[in-house]
């Protein structure tokens, strides 16, 4: 099957299976965002942060929820791109996508929401672009799927949607759009 | 994505993609650079020499500025003190401090062409920071970045490049890129200083008087008249050819639109541009400064990728 990923490339991919299908991916969102909410509320203090670019649709999907739930409730929801800490720069170039904090996260609870986590060193890198920001007095981390097993970096989820084992040469890819799903599939080098 | 060339010689080598990864990348580090930290560890492996063989105040620092932001390590040379003057030539300098292990070369030189051969010489990536009359490409980058910060993008705008343009390497660097991104370009300066064959060569169009391209212009881009490089006589004073050519405000008022006045510095005051005007809201000079710092970071970070690749 062929698939467009948006700017990232288009690949021929093998999908194997589905993990997560539609209203289970609903599911799995909601209860993340309730499980937030028992933690958090009334997020006076706390700021949500979608690590670019997969990270985004899952933590605007959760911020979309949470204010249906909460309306009139003012959420601080920022992007955070992670490019410039990658440790893998010299392997692949990557081009960077839109950081924006319209807030200031200086003693605050962060909550970081990203689409996979898998070797970590996704999380090491928007560790270190966060500190850059400011010195918050909490950081967490929200998860919807969880490739366990595969940790390179010491850094575990505070909220996980999902935790799946598999191999090396497969690829988690969440769905967000009409056909939306979390899928498993064969990424050979 | 990348570049698809190894070094940044020139607009010349760039496809508008090519233009556009920077440009975009460079939006990025603009939002780095408001950060309370203002560096990224992106670099931090990479050592880089700025060579300058030619004076420069705002390049240089915005250059070594840079490269600190991205945690580089740099050797700063300049051609006065060194061993250039006891005749030591430009590839043995350059090879002479590359086997101390630099990975990435900036460099400015008064020759057209010095980058390109250092390139086909040497193993770094070369960064030209302004080669004699033929390219400073970083500076047509900055300015295609605050043209389209301020008018929301470069095609189709009418860009009217003012003044010396027979020694500028800022006008060729900016004629190659507004072209390559579908702006339109006017040229305009007395004739003495406008290339011949400009015109043909560029399919730009060529105007000498300079009221006549403001009011058809959106952007001017005010040249430096370069006295240093000049060797024979090209216009009578410098108070006639600010009489004739200057951007002035009573030049400005007479408009019905308003045009962004940018100039690359330094600003010869009361030449090609009044005091009034270069300070003034429409003036645009401090921006490409501020610019400058972020296009440099993604030039020089889009090319760092490329020096394992030798």
């Amino acid at each position: 099957m062929r698939m467009n990923f948006g700017y990232l490339c288009t690949t021929i991919m093998n999908e194997l299976t589905t993990i997560l299908d539609k209203d289970q991916l609903h599911l799995t969102l909601q209860r993340l965002s309730h499980q937030l909410i028992e933690n958090h509320h009334p997020f006076k203090d706390t700021c949500f942060i979608g690590i670019q670019p997969r990270g985004v649709p899952v933590s605007d999907y959760i911020i979309k929820y949470l204010s249906s739930l909460y309306p009139g409730m003012e959420l601080q929801y920022g992007k955070l791109d992670i490019t410039f800490y990658r440790d893998d720069i010299r392997r692949q170039l990557h081009v960077p996508s839109e950081t924006h904090l319209p807030f200031s996260i200086e003693n605050k609870k962060v909550v970081l929401i990203d689409d996979v986590l898998y070797t970590g060193r996704t999380i090491r890198a928007a560790m270190d672009a966060l500190l850059d920001n400011g010195r918050p007095s909490k950081v967490e981390l929200c998860i919807l799927v969880d490739r366990r097993y595969s940790r390179q970096l010491p850094i575990q989820p505070d909220y996980c949607g999902k935790a799946i084992d598999s191999f090396i040469t497969q690829k988690v890819k969440v769905l967000l759009d009409d056909d939306a799903r979390v899928v498993l599939y064969d990424y050979p080098d | 994505m990348q570049l698809s060339t190894k070094h940044l010689l020139g607009i010349r080598d760039l496809s508008p993609q090519d233009i556009r990864i920077i440009l975009d990348t460079a939006t990025q580090f603009k939002e780095v650079l408001q950060r309370p930290i203002k560096k990224v560890p992106s670099l931090r492996d990479v050592t880089i020499v700025n060579l300058f063989y030619e004076n420069s105040t705002r390049t240089r620092i915005s250059f070594e500025l840079a490269e600190k932001r991205l945690s580089a390590d740099t050797i700063n040379f300049t051609s006065s003190g060194s061993s250039v003057s006891k005749g030591e030539t430009l590839l043995d300098t350059v090879n002479n401090i590359l086997s101390m292990k630099v990975d990435m070369v900036v460099m400015r030189h008064s020759a057209s062409g010095a980058p390109h051969f250092l390139s086909r010489h040497i193993p770094a990536v070369i960064v030209n920071a302004g080669d004699g009359i033929n390219e400073h490409p970083t500076q047509a980058l900055l300015d295609a970045l605050s043209i389209q910060e301020k008018l929301g993008s470069l095609e189709g705008r009418r860009v009217a490049i003012i003044g010396d343009i027979m020694h500028s390497r800022v006008a060729l660097s900016n004629i190659h890129l507004l072209k390559k991104m579908g702006a339109e370009v006017m040229v305009a300066g007395p004739p003495t200083l406008i290339p011949k064959h400009i015109k043909a060569a560029f399919d730009i169009k060529v105007e000498h008087d300079v009221k006549k391209a403001l009011a058809w212009c959106e952007v001017a881009n005010v040249l430096r008249i370069q006295l240093e490089r000049q060797n024979q006589v090209l216009f009578s004073s410098l108070r006639e050819y600010n009489l004739a050519y200057g951007i002035t405000r009573k030049l400005l008022d007479g408009l019905d639109h308003e045009v962004l006045i940018m100039h690359p510095g330094p600003i010869n005051r009361g030449v090609e541009l009044d005091s009034d005007v270069a300070d003034s809201g429409q003036s645009i000079i401090l921006d490409q400064v501020e610019n400058g710092v972020a296009v440099r970071m993604a030039v020089l970070y889009l090319l760092s990728g490329k020096r394992d690749n030798t």
